[in-house]
């Protein structure tokens, strides 16, 4: 069976700097999988073509068979693709439960049957105390947990996180790792993650990408990229070796 | 009272409404003709501020040439009375199209070639000025020498093609502006509202959350222009006179948003409560001039700048949001649900 996500040979430039280099990987169906790198190394933009910000100028992405580069982010999103941001974008004037129901109507029929699915979703997130206070005034754990639950609402088949643990205190990490599990387990989500956090990486992802210069170099099981060389002179430089 | 437009609005808030609304239904049986002139003009202000309000206030586009869509109204009910006799009931439908169209237009070349800000403001005020020097030299419509109806008999009302009294415009223009209050009341609490306001707060994300941002766009202001049309019709069947100069100048597009930016950008009751302030205040003013004897050309000029000025400073909000606060209410929506 194909995989949820191909990403086949994508690329993309800014004005001369190769952001992202003819990258290719597969997400499958219910995996959750970790896309890791120093900073600079291309992740953020890989997110942002998948996810219809830009367009790749070379290569193709198909989200359940249908290919999606070239979509408009609101049409990805439609297909089934929620993402977070790593510079949070809250609506900063609407309450924490309106900013919930404006992604629960993706797939409400009405704004009543959004305003219950975010309630639920809401909960799921722990913010059940915030809900009514202004999603400006939230502190930036919340608001990360806020860009969670948002996606979330629009009940999508793949979720991207854009390092949504980055500045959480551990127990935190561990009950937002918990709600991934729960998450994928009882759904069936399949995840596709940016994370520097290694603890949730390990906890989450059995397989994992590493970004480097905007492209890849190495693929496989957290443990095994971890110990590969490659992936140990990008972060530690080739002295530590 | 559950009529489903106020689902989930304060008891409170209904009451003091309610009673507010007897009051200025009773009004013009103890007013003068005066005050009920200066009413008119708050109730327009009113009315167009929040037709303006809706474009800003909710989704965060600026307009600035919105005498675009009061004179377009104006025009195309009043040529179509003047010409063809044809009422301004029926009128209007035009007035809405042509504006709605209009709007429509400017919308279609901001949205898809990502104008956008300050640059889609600048657009505005273009298409108004367009408008301004088209009709100037319009001759069916009179050009820069202007377009007069013919005015009225005020011994008798006729509400069919709107000639009579300021009475009549008072109810005719209240019944706008309590129109235009609960369209807007329970646009805000559709499934295009919370779109609005999520365009407005942040549009990337908004269309992360699978939002077509063009066409959000595109509703919000052919139903402001659509809107603001509506007030011209009246405009130019009370004032029986329009010239292009006046209609579509800048000033005037600036003048009918001061009331929702004094009032409070994007609230309910912000165009309503500036439109109160401005124009009773202005008019005050006014009265003290001509008591002390006294002749300033541009005083109230002046007067808006300051009261602007004031406003921006100290209530960067505008007046309502600090006095809902006052007034207990300021209950936003879905606070009444029990949890969440």
């Amino acid at each position: 069976m194909a995989a949820l996500l191909e990403i086949a040979g994508i690329s993309k430039n800014f004005s001369g700097l190769k952001a992202v280099q003819n990258v290719s990987f597969n997400v499958p169906e219910g995996a959750i999988v970790g896309l890791i790198g120093p900073n600079g190394a291309g992740k953020t933009t890989c997110f942002n073509l998948v996810a219809g910000v830009y367009r790749p100028e070379a290569g193709e992405i198909r989200l359940a068979g249908r290919r999606i580069d070239g979509w408009r982010p609101d049409q990805i999103c439609r297909a089934g693709l929620g993402r977070t941001f790593q510079l949070v974008k809250p609506f900063a004037g609407l309450t924490v439960m309106e900013n919930v129901v404006v992604g629960a109507l993706k797939q409400s029929h009405s704004v009543r049957a959004a305003k219950q699915l975010a309630a639920r979703v809401v909960e799921q997130l722990g913010l059940q105390s915030k809900c009514h206070e202004p999603a400006g005034s939230l502190t930036l754990p919340d608001r990360k947990r806020l860009e969670v639950a948002r996606a979330l609402a629009t009940a999508p088949r793949i979720l991207l996180l854009d390092e949504v643990m980055a500045g959480l205190r551990p127990t935190e990490t561990d009950r937002m790792v918990g709600l991934f599990k729960d998450l994928n387990a009882r759904l069936g989500l399949t995840i596709l993650m940016i994370e520097h956090v290694m603890r949730a990486v390990m906890a989450l992802s059995r397989h994992v990408v590493v970004l480097h210069h905007g492209q890849v170099i190495a693929a496989g099981a957290p443990g095994e990229v971890t110990r590969d060389p490659a992936v140990l002179e990008c972060y530690l430089g080739e002295d530590a070796l | 009272m559950t009529a489903p437009w106020l689902d989930g609005a304060p008891s409170r808030e209904i009451i003091l409404l309610s009673l507010l609304l007897a009051a200025l239904i009773l009004f013009p049986l103890l007013a003068n003709d005066y005050l009920i002139t200066v009413l008119i003009l708050i109730f327009y202000f009113a009315y167009v501020g929040q037709a303006w309000n809706l474009m800003m206030g909710f989704a965060g586009q600026l307009s600035l040439g919105h005498a675009l869509y009061v004179g377009l109204g104006a025009y195309a009910a009043a040529a179509l009375y003047v010409h063809f006799g044809i009422s301004p009931w029926l009128g209007l439908w035009v007035s809405v199209a042509v504006a709605a169209g209009t709007g429509g237009l400017i919308g279609f070349l901001a949205f898809r070639f990502g104008v956008a800000g300050v640059y889609f403001a600048i657009l505005t005020i273009a298409f108004a000025e367009f408008a301004r020097l088209a009709f100037d030299h319009w001759s069916w419509v009179g050009g820069s020498a202007g377009f007069f109806l013919p005015v009225a008999n005020y011994a008798k009302n006729d509400l069919v093609n709107l000639r009579g009294s300021p009475t009549m415009f008072y109810y005719v223009l209240l019944a706008m502006t309590v129109g235009a209050f609960l369209v807007c009341h329970a646009l805000l609490r559709s499934r295009a509202g919370y779109y609005w306001l999520a365009i407005r707060e942040s549009p990337e994300a908004a269309q992360a959350l699978g939002i077509n941002l063009f066409r959000y766009r595109m509703y919000v202001v052919v139903l402001s222009a659509a809107m603001t049309s509506l007030g011209g019709v009246v405009f130019a069947f009370y004032y029986n006179n329009l010239f292009p100069e006046q209609v579509f100048h800048i000033s005037r597009s600036i003048e009918l948003i001061l009331a929702p930016i004094i009032g409070g950008i994007g609230t309910l009751f912000g165009p309503i409560i500036g439109a109160f302030l401005l124009t009773a205040l202005a008019e005050g003013l006014d009265e003290i001039m001509r008591t002390a004897g006294l002749d300033v050309p541009g005083v109230k000029q002046i007067f808006y700048g300051v009261c602007l000025l004031v406003v921006v400073m100290f209530l960067p909000d505008g007046v309502w949001p600090p006095l809902a606060k006052v007034l207990r209410l300021d209950g936003q929506r879905g606070q009444d649900q029990p949890g969440c």
